[in-house]
């Protein structure tokens, strides 16, 4: 008898509260008619809460120059906002992702479980946005990468449904590429050349550019070879490069790998006079580090930070005030620009209710990201095409001199651009050909 | 074979010569299995893969001898690095019967710290002045971190655990070795460190035709040395002779009065003062050092033992120098004949397809013995 009773309040309990949520769910409902709809999800700040933004960059291992650098262009872009958006405190946080395929789809599969980030920045190497981008867009999470460069990443052909999510303040090698065959045929006069890559899908794409280029300019290659990003002995594959002959060597892979090629190429006979060229994977200190000496008379192609916007000065003043050294790799300006566009996007598409509260359409985000237009930013005008490039690409070969490497710091004039030699306002064919339209 | 011939108990002894033939055909008839002959027809698919590329390589005639010789002297090089990686394999399972996976931190844990001592040098301009003393002094730091890593890991990780079931010390050797790579990762950051070069070490001799790089000359000799000297170690003392003993069976060298944990440990620091000098030539041939760096050697030695016959001295050695060689000299013979574009992104592969072609014909690797029940 006595269970019973138990039984029967411990019903009406249950009965009684659920009745009096509802009536408060209710009557919280009832009080602002405000709602934000979207197809792929709502997220609410409520005041006091802040504005969650990820970046998933390489931050460790022997890449880290890469992700750090872009870091800080993100934290300065922050800074430059006073840490709010929209009144909402700005909240960094930041996932490591290795530059391999591995780290990226473990970074972006934390990040796509954590329900309370808007967007992200990121990642770093193309290899990571491969699997990692796919993976946050499911969770609908739009992410803008300052240096993911390879050209699948926006080829439409080459992207599905799942890449949605993913645009890049970054070029598109499609531009990197040319310019750096261009450069080796017009400016060093080179007629052989010869390509490593690391089977990663940015520098395999980028030496397949730099070859077709390469050859359309009536250039020869004697040989596109491929070595492990963890290799360490080049010198038999160097040694199988130098039967070719050939006069110069791009490599656009990462700083380990880079560092081997450039210490090992002057050890291989034939390879003694050869000269050398890298892309932005390896435009960085910790570069100059790897190779040494060796580095002496090699070549980058990179972002021409010549032709950066007005800002880029009172950049490098905060960024030499914040962290005490110059810049350590090419994107901390692509960074701040990715940083700023994802903030531009945030203000447009964010509603606040009558008791404070932001809400923030996921899919209202993401079609704000693609319908930047015009944003004058530190890297020029960026406006975002259908496929999610919105770069203003502007490449530059630089020259690593003795100084360079004793200080280890990167050169600041660039030594050479393909679009020096027109009038300013008419693009040359390097522009205009292989770049989006 | 030796077996049929032999007198095995319940076989008559053979009066004539057919009849031994007989007897071995049947014998190795019924120890052939279906697995055996597929097996041997993929060993023979790659041995005819292989004799083809080289063939086709070699009438090509893209290479000159001095190509080859270059690619040899490249291969010796690496190779007698895994050479004396694997030795701390082999000795470890010769005597202990398990794979000491956090060998390759042993190795590591070398050339990282004394990485601090050369760049002190270097910035101090006594390495210019003193290269030899600073290289020695290198050598010492490098052989003593890494021997002090591989007998604390004796000591904490495994000592403890020898007499249980053989599948825990091998789980506490990955667990060792990842605490070990993120500990230096701790100690010393995860970004790499750049070798200062060593100036008497740059340059190259040549002998008419041919020439050879003097760090690679350097790396190849001192190496050959130091399995000299580990070798002659283990066949001529008195310790050598009792950690022989040691491997053959444990209960009945320490009836013998040999102290078996001392013995033990000893393998461990030859091992990782080997380590520790391999880590010192890898320095110096790749200038690069970080936290990672010993993964890959490390599986290489490892491979390179197994190829030799694990457990073997000589055949860590030799099993070493092949691999280095096939690495080296394996794409370019192979398959660039074949028309293979890009023939060095496959370099670990042919690796591994070697130790799996030796793995067929010898099981035991290419010195291994077969191993009596009792220790197997």
């Amino acid at each position: 008898m006595k269970r019973l009773w138990i039984f029967l309040i411990a019903t009406l309990e249950v009965i009684g509260l659920m009745v009096l949520t509802a009536s408060m769910v209710s009557a919280q409902q009832a009080k602002p008619a405000f709602k934000v709809e979207d197809p792929m999800g709502v997220v609410k700040i409520k005041p006091g809460e802040s504005i969650h933004i990820a970046a998933w960059m390489v931050v460790a291992g022997p890449d880290a120059s890469l992700g750090t650098d872009t870091k800080r262009g993100v934290e300065i872009a922050i800074e430059d906002k006073g840490g709010k958006v929209l009144g909402f405190p700005i909240k960094l946080s930041v996932q490591d992702t290795g530059c391999n395929a591995e780290g990226g789809q473990a970074a972006a599969t934390k990040l796509a479980a954590d329900p309370t980030i808007i967007a992200a920045i990121g990642s770093s190497c193309s290899s990571e946005a491969r699997p990692g981008a796919p993976i946050l867009w499911k969770a609908k999470i739009a992410t803008v990468s300052p240096s993911a460069t390879s050209p699948d990443l926006t080829d439409p052909t080459k992207r599905g449904r799942e890449y949605e999510g993913f645009l890049r303040t970054a070029h598109n090698d499609k531009v990197q590429g040319a310019v750096a065959a261009e450069f080796a045929w017009i400016q060093l006069k080179v007629k052989r050349a010869a390509t490593i890559h690391d089977g990663s899908i940015y520098a395999e794409k980028l030496q397949a550019i730099f070859s077709e280029t390469f050859k359309k300019l009536g250039g020869t290659i004697t040989s596109q070879e491929a070595v492990a990003p963890t290799d360490t002995d080049m010198r038999p594959v160097l040694t199988k490069i130098a039967t070719g002959k050939p006069e110069f060597i791009y490599y656009p892979v990462f700083i380990a790998a880079g560092g081997h090629i450039t210490r090992q190429v002057k050890e291989v006979k034939g390879l003694e006079k050869v000269a050398l060229m890298g892309a932005d994977g390896i435009f960085s200190p910790d570069f100059y580090k790897a190779a040494g000496e060796t580095a002496v008379g090699m070549y980058h192609s990179s972002p021409d930070f010549s032709a950066f916007g007005e800002g880029y000065k009172t950049f490098l003043q905060k960024h030499q005030k914040k962290y005490g050294e110059k810049p350590i790799a090419p994107f901390h300006a692509h960074a701040y620009d990715a940083a700023m566009m994802i903030f531009v996007a945030i203000e447009k598409v964010g509603q606040k209710a009558p008791d404070g509260t932001l809400y923030i359409g996921r899919k209202a985000l993401k079609d704000a990201l693609y319908a930047t237009k015009n944003l004058k930013s530190l890297t020029g005008n960026l406006t975002c095409d259908p496929n999610g490039d919105c770069a203003d690409p502007r490449i530059a070969i630089y020259k690593t001199s003795v100084e360079n490497i004793k200080s280890l710091v990167l050169p600041d004039k660039p030594f050479w651009k393909p679009y020096a030699v027109a009038a300013p306002g008419v693009k040359t064919p390097a522009e205009k050909s292989p770049v989006k339209k | 074979m030796d077996e049929a011939c032999g007198g095995v108990e319940g076989i008559r002894l053979p009066k004539h010569f057919h009849e031994v033939k007989g007897l071995m055909l049947k014998r190795w008839k019924e120890r052939m299995t279906p697995t055996d002959i597929v097996m041997w027809f993929i060993g023979g698919a790659i041995l005819l893969l292989i004799a083809w590329g080289s063939t086709a390589t070699l009438t090509e005639g893209r290479y000159t001898s001095h190509h080859w010789f270059d690619f040899i002297i490249f291969g010796l090089a690496q190779g007698s690095i895994y050479a004396l990686i694997a030795m701390g394999y082999t000795m470890v399972y010769g005597t202990l019967r398990m794979i000491n996976f956090a060998h390759s931190e042993v190795f590591m844990s070398g050339p990282y710290t004394a990485y601090f001592v050369a760049a002190a040098f270097y910035s101090s301009g006594f390495l210019d002045r003193q290269p030899m003393i600073s290289l020695i002094l290198i050598f010492v730091v490098s052989m003593a971190t890494s021997t002090l890593i591989a007998v604390l890991l004796e000591r904490i990780a495994y000592r403890p655990l020898r007499s249980a079931p053989r599948l825990v010390p091998l789980i506490t050797a990955i667990g060792a070795s990842f605490f070990l790579q993120y500990t230096f990762r701790g100690l010393y950051g995860s970004g790499f460190q750049a070798y200062p070069v060593i100036k008497i070490l740059e340059g190259e001799w040549t002998f008419g035709e041919f020439r050879i790089l003097k760090f690679q000359a350097v790396v190849i000799v001192a190496a050959a040395l130091l399995m000299a000297a580990l070798y002659l170690f283990v066949q001529r003392t008195r310790i050598g002779k009792a950690i022989r003993a040691v491997s053959e069976d444990k209960e009945t060298s320490s009836l013998m009065g040999i102290n078996i944990d001392r013995m033990i440990v000893t393998t461990f620091v030859i091992g990782g003062m080997a380590a520790g000098a391999a880590g010192v030539l890898y320095a110096v041939m790749f200038k690069q050092v970080h936290f990672f760096m010993g993964f890959i050697p490390g599986i290489k030695a490892f491979t390179a033992a197994v190829l030799g016959g694990i457990g073997n001295i000589p055949g860590a050695m030799l099993g070493g120098i092949f691999l280095g060689l096939v690495e080296s000299v394996g794409p370019s013979l192979f398959l660039d004949g074949l028309g293979i574009v890009a023939p060095y992104q496959l370099k670990d592969a042919i690796a591994f397809i070697m130790l799996v072609l030796v793995l067929i014909f010898r099981p035991t690797g290419i010195l291994g013995e077969r191993l009596a029940v009792k220790k197997a």
